[in-house]
């Protein structure tokens, strides 16, 4: 099974796909542009497509998905915690 | 086995001036929101007709009314329309949107109620539109080179699954019908912020890139003047967030997923201007999904793919628009909005070569008479687009 997927290795974020992740879930993740997988434990609880961070992150560090800058991390995050709009802004607006 | 080739046909009416559609609309066009009454009348007492109300057109002025006839004359010249009867308050704006279609050689006649009143105008119009519908109703469909469809896009209530697979599916789709020579369009202007450089990257001339950049530049100006936060609820929406889109640049990433990995952008275009060539067109537009899908039909698409994550639920009033999904709760939870189910891209069910040519399956269903799922539920959304206050 699918639990959450990415698009390119480098990555820090990737996608849930599925219902029912909460903490201590061991998830099992596709990378799309690769066709690999990866492990991640899921640190909190995660609805379906929200996202999980993949590496701790600090207060500044950009964020990235597609390969590509998508925000800037605004509260410090763990990997395997829920990452959205509590830990990450635009950098645009 | 590809679905589309130079070789595949659908059934479409062929139009005055040569353009296909995919539907047989006798439409009753009202040119202000005074003319709403009438219009509703007439296709009430005609059966067969379908009468397109909206809230605006009086005291408009500058580029915001030259928008507005665009937007009307534009979908009069549809091919998804066979007929028009257009009603106004006066002669002369009415006669304007008259013109305006009458260049397509398709039957059009205007009304204006000044100095009739809405009754005599009823009677006139409802005499016109009679022998429209019955004119229409015997035009057949004939067989016509999949290269002559019209096809634009918007995503709408995204989420993350948009980008990861319902956009791409889209995207496959394009890069099938991009050499068959197809007219297509995307837009979508403050959506693309984040991901600018990669669009103007994949624009075939330095030219179509300033255009693009000019475009782009502009709305965020626009943005910039009025904003009072970072957007937040607004571009992204509610509906994107609770799915799980964090910025505008994320959201960005997956709209531009749309536009394939093969097409170039071949052109730019202004709100509801109709495209010269073939290849993909870049309109400067709303990200509103009724605002949106109105500027591609008054441009002349014929039909729009639709992605949604959450759960967008619009249609439009004369284009058939085609919903696909790869969001697994939503495809559930939603199932009578959804025309195309891609959540199996996401569980490595299907590929994306795969989910391509079940959109292109449809598509071609579409073509050829199926309703899509917005069409079967009454959805006709026909949204103005403003671009400042009346005077």
């Amino acid at each position: 099974m699918i639990h959450f997927v990415l698009h390119d290795a480098h990555d820090t974020v990737a996608v849930v796909v599925v219902e029912g992740v909460t903490a201590g879930t061991d998830m099992t993740g596709w990378i799309m542009d690769e066709d690999k997988t990866i492990n991640v434990q899921a640190k909190q609880d995660i609805p379906i497509g929200h996202k999980v961070a993949l590496k701790d992150m600090a207060v500044g560090d950009t964020v990235l998905k597609y390969g590509i800058d998508m925000g800037k991390v605004v509260a410090p995050i763990k990997a395997g915690e829920h990452a959205h709009v509590q830990n990450i802004k635009t950098k645009r607006w | 086995m590809a679905i589309v080739s130079n070789s595949t046909t659908f059934l479409g009416y062929r139009r005055e001036n040569g353009r296909v559609g995919v539907r047989n609309h006798v439409i009753i066009l009202p040119l202000d929101d005074l003319s709403n009454a009438s219009a509703e009348a007439v296709a009430h007492n005609i059966k067969g007709t379908m009468a397109i109300p909206h809230p605006y057109g009086r005291l408009q002025f500058g580029a915001d009314l030259d928008l507005h006839f665009r937007t009307l004359i534009g979908a009069g010249c549809n091919p998804n329309v066979a007929a028009v009867v257009v009603i106004g308050i006066e002669d002369s704006w009415t006669k304007k949107v008259v013109d305006g279609i009458a260049k397509t050689g398709k039957p059009v006649i205007g009304f204006g109620i000044e100095g009739h009143g809405d009754h005599e105008t009823i009677m006139k119009a409802s005499k016109a539109a009679r022998e429209y519908v019955q004119w229409a109703s015997e035009k057949q469909r004939e067989e016509c080179g999949v290269g002559e469809l019209w096809v634009s896009t918007k995503c709408g209530e995204s989420d993350t699954t948009s980008g990861c697979g319902a956009n791409p599916t889209v995207g496959n789709a394009f890069d099938k019908l991009h050499p068959l020579g197809n007219y297509l369009c995307f837009g979508e202007t403050s959506e693309i912020t984040g991901g600018e450089k990669i669009v103007a990257e994949r624009c075939a001339t330095t030219e179509v890139r300033d255009q693009f950049m000019f475009m782009f530049n502009r709305y965020q100006d626009m943005i910039n003047r009025h904003k009072t936060s970072d957007l937040s609820d607004s571009q992204p929406t509610k509906g994107n967030i609770a799915g799980g889109l964090t910025t505008i640049e994320e959201k960005a990433l997956g709209n531009i997923q749309k536009i394939g990995k093969k097409c170039t952008v071949d052109g730019v275009i202004d709100k509801a201007e109709m495209p010269t060539h073939p290849g993909l067109w870049f309109m400067d537009s709303s990200s509103a999904a009724a605002e949106m899908v109105t500027l591609c039909a008054a441009s002349g698409y014929a039909v729009h793919f639709f992605p949604t994550g959450q759960g967008n639920v619009i249609g439009n009033a004369i284009v058939p628009v085609i919903k696909i999904c790869s969001n697994p709760r939503t495809v559930r939870l939603m199932s009578e909005h959804i025309d195309v189910d891609t959540s199996g891209l996401l569980q490595r069910e299907i590929n994306l070569d795969q989910a391509g040519d079940k959109l292109l399956e449809c598509m071609l269903r579409t073509a050829n008479g199926r309703f899509t799922a917005a069409e079967a539920l009454g959805h006709r959304e026909f949204v103005m687009t403003r671009l400042f206050e009346s005077a």
